[in-house]
């Protein structure tokens, strides 16, 4: 079987349409390892990608005022028990256009692999990007995963994006991503990740308000088991007149699992305001009363409210 | 034979030194009966449906609660559940990331939402795919609570206070799911301190300073109720009230 079609098969088990690499009306890149395996540009998106010494560097740019019907999907991943994937990616949503990313992260062998991507986002004035990574890992925990981003977001612009990490075991996830925010844009950044046995979940989200009237939300799920480690560091900033930011922190313990929230609010402008909130512990006590009452064994109960959050 | 019937109940929290707040309580609730349980606040309501209910924390120091005539002591809540018991508290909880119908769909078979969200005055198309958290309003999550009590038809539905709450239910809500229950032949403990409410029960009582103070019709309990006559404080006013 070749590469492509070990690549397709994984992406499809990960919850992947396969089928969407063979539209021809719908842009894609598609990488095993340091090998490019398939990619596609649409009218409106040019996808430039190539192997390099150590690794694969891609640029997609979405023109200006050119607004995407269909979803531009990535898949990347490490089908062997051991490698290296490391990315260089710079996207570029153009002003006034817009897009919507579905990213699949594949490694469902792996013992020793290490991902990396290192991510330069600029989302143009009136622009959108939505940006969609889900991971799919395999049961030995054997994944290093490193996403870094660097995201500029122009005047009235809008960048959401949402991490999933709940298939399998995590291994170590070291997430960073920093997004600064022109005027009157808007800021999303959603995660969540389930941790089991040794995970070592790391996830730092900042958001750097610094237009006029700039919205930022950082909201972040994490639930962990068993002797997973979870640290979620959140990071807003007010720095302009009517920016205004809120974090949203929620880590679910059980078994020997430790985790630790820390929410870093910080106001450099009187007419800003960010505002942050951090829930960690057990399963809430009421909740699981009232699932029990339903009917619900405790355990079933359990999976009921972390599958709800997770979600 | 009784379909619950509590007899002697004292409730003191472990560990505290204060009175009882459950006072060798004695009441039954027939099968298919609704049972309205008055009384002001303090009085030891809430907690006597959380001994019902087994909730942690809330085992009966004395006295015995038999469900069928078999004990329900050492049962936890989800066995509880198990026999026809369930709860909708006073207060009921969020939970991120679990629709409504979902919901409404635990512990029961796929498809009573629909009309159990109706018999609430819940439009069924509006609210099934809503999430149950914060999204909600007070009143909205009330009308889910009782929602998911009709779709569980238990034997015995304890109703902590329907009618409390920021965006209360009306009474004719909190009817159409008392009429729902009493159709189906489930009982009914509806826990309130209006008067109003208690009128839709079939029998009451009164509960003051943790102890069953008058039991009868809903018009005499409501009534004595409503004087805030106590015969068990003083003989005059009753203290709690």
């Amino acid at each position: 079987m070749s590469e492509q079609e070990d690549l397709l098969r994984a992406y499809t088990c990960a919850g992947g349409d396969a089928a969407v690499l063979g539209d021809s009306s719908t842009g894609h890149l598609a990488a095993s390892g340091h090998s490019i395996v398939s990619m596609r540009g649409v009218p409106g998106l040019v996808v430039d990608a190539r192997e390099t010494a150590d690794g694969i560097f891609a640029a997609v740019t979405v023109k200006k005022d050119v607004r995407l019907a269909k979803p531009v999907h990535l898949c990347f991943g490490v089908l062997h028990a051991e490698g290296t994937q490391r990315i260089e990616m710079r996207v570029n949503i153009e002003e006034g256009a817009s897009a919507t990313f579905i990213a699949h992260c594949i490694f469902p062998n792996a013992v020793k692999v290490r991902h990396a991507m290192d991510a330069e986002v600029s989302v143009g004035d009136r622009a959108e990007m939505r940006y969609s990574e889900t991971h799919y890992h395999g049961p030995h925990g054997g994944v290093e995963v490193i996403p870094v981003a660097r995201v500029n977001v122009g005047a009235g612009g809008r960048y959401i994006t949402d991490f999933t990490l709940t298939t399998g075991r995590v291994g170590k996830l070291s997430l960073d991503y920093t997004v600064t925010g022109g005027r009157d844009s808007v800021t999303e950044l959603n995660a969540r990740v389930f941790g089991h046995g040794q995970d070592d979940v790391r996830i730092r989200d900042a958001v750097l308000l610094n237009g006029r009237n700039a919205r930022g939300m950082i909201k972040t799920r994490v639930a962990i088991e068993d002797d997973a480690r979870a640290e979620v560091t959140g990071i807003t900033e007010g720095n302009a007149d009517g920016a205004r930011g809120h974090v949203d922190c929620m880590e679910i313990v059980k078994d020997r699992a430790v985790a630790r929230a820390i929410p870093i609010v910080q106001v450099n402008n009187p007419g800003a305001k960010v505002t942050h909130e951090a829930a960690i512990g057990s399963v809430d006590k009421r909740q699981m009363e009232t699932l029990m009452a339903h009917g619900l064994s405790p355990q079933e109960a359990v999976d009921v409210i972390v599958k709800g959050i997770l979600r | 034979m009784s379909l619950l019937s509590i007899r002697d109940l004292v409730f003191r929290p472990a560990g505290a030194s204060c009175a009882a707040i459950l006072d060798h309580l004695d009441l039954a609730i027939e099968q298919g009966e609704v049972h309205a349980l008055l009384g002001a606040n303090g009085t030891g309501k809430s907690t006597l449906a959380y001994v019902i209910m087994g909730c942690e924390g809330y085992r009966p120091s004395e006295g015995e609660l038999l469900y069928d005539g078999a004990a329900l002591a050492g049962l936890k809540i989800h066995e509880r559940a198990r026999k026809g018991i369930t709860m909708a508290w006073q207060e009921p909880v969020r939970f991120e990331g679990v629709t409504v119908a979902d919901y409404l769909s635990l512990g029961t078979e796929r498809g009573a939402a629909d009309s159990a969200l109706e018999l609430v005055g819940m439009n069924p198309a509006l609210y099934r795919d809503r999430m149950v958290d914060r999204s909600l309003s007070g009143g909205e999550r009330k009308r889910i609570e009782l929602a998911s009590l009709l779709a569980l038809k238990p034997r015995l539905a304890i109703m902590d206070e329907p009618d409390s709450g920021i965006d209360m239910l009306s009474t004719r809500d909190i009817i159409n799911v008392i009429s729902a229950f009493k159709e189906r032949g489930s009982a009914v403990l509806l826990i309130t301190h209006r008067e109003e409410i208690a009128l839709i029960a079939d029998r009451a009582s009164q509960l003051c300073n943790g102890r069953i103070i008058c039991s009868g019709t809903p018009e005499g309990v409501a009534g004595h109720y409503k004087k805030r006559h106590c015969g068990l404080c003083d003989g005059t006013e009753c203290h709690y009230v």
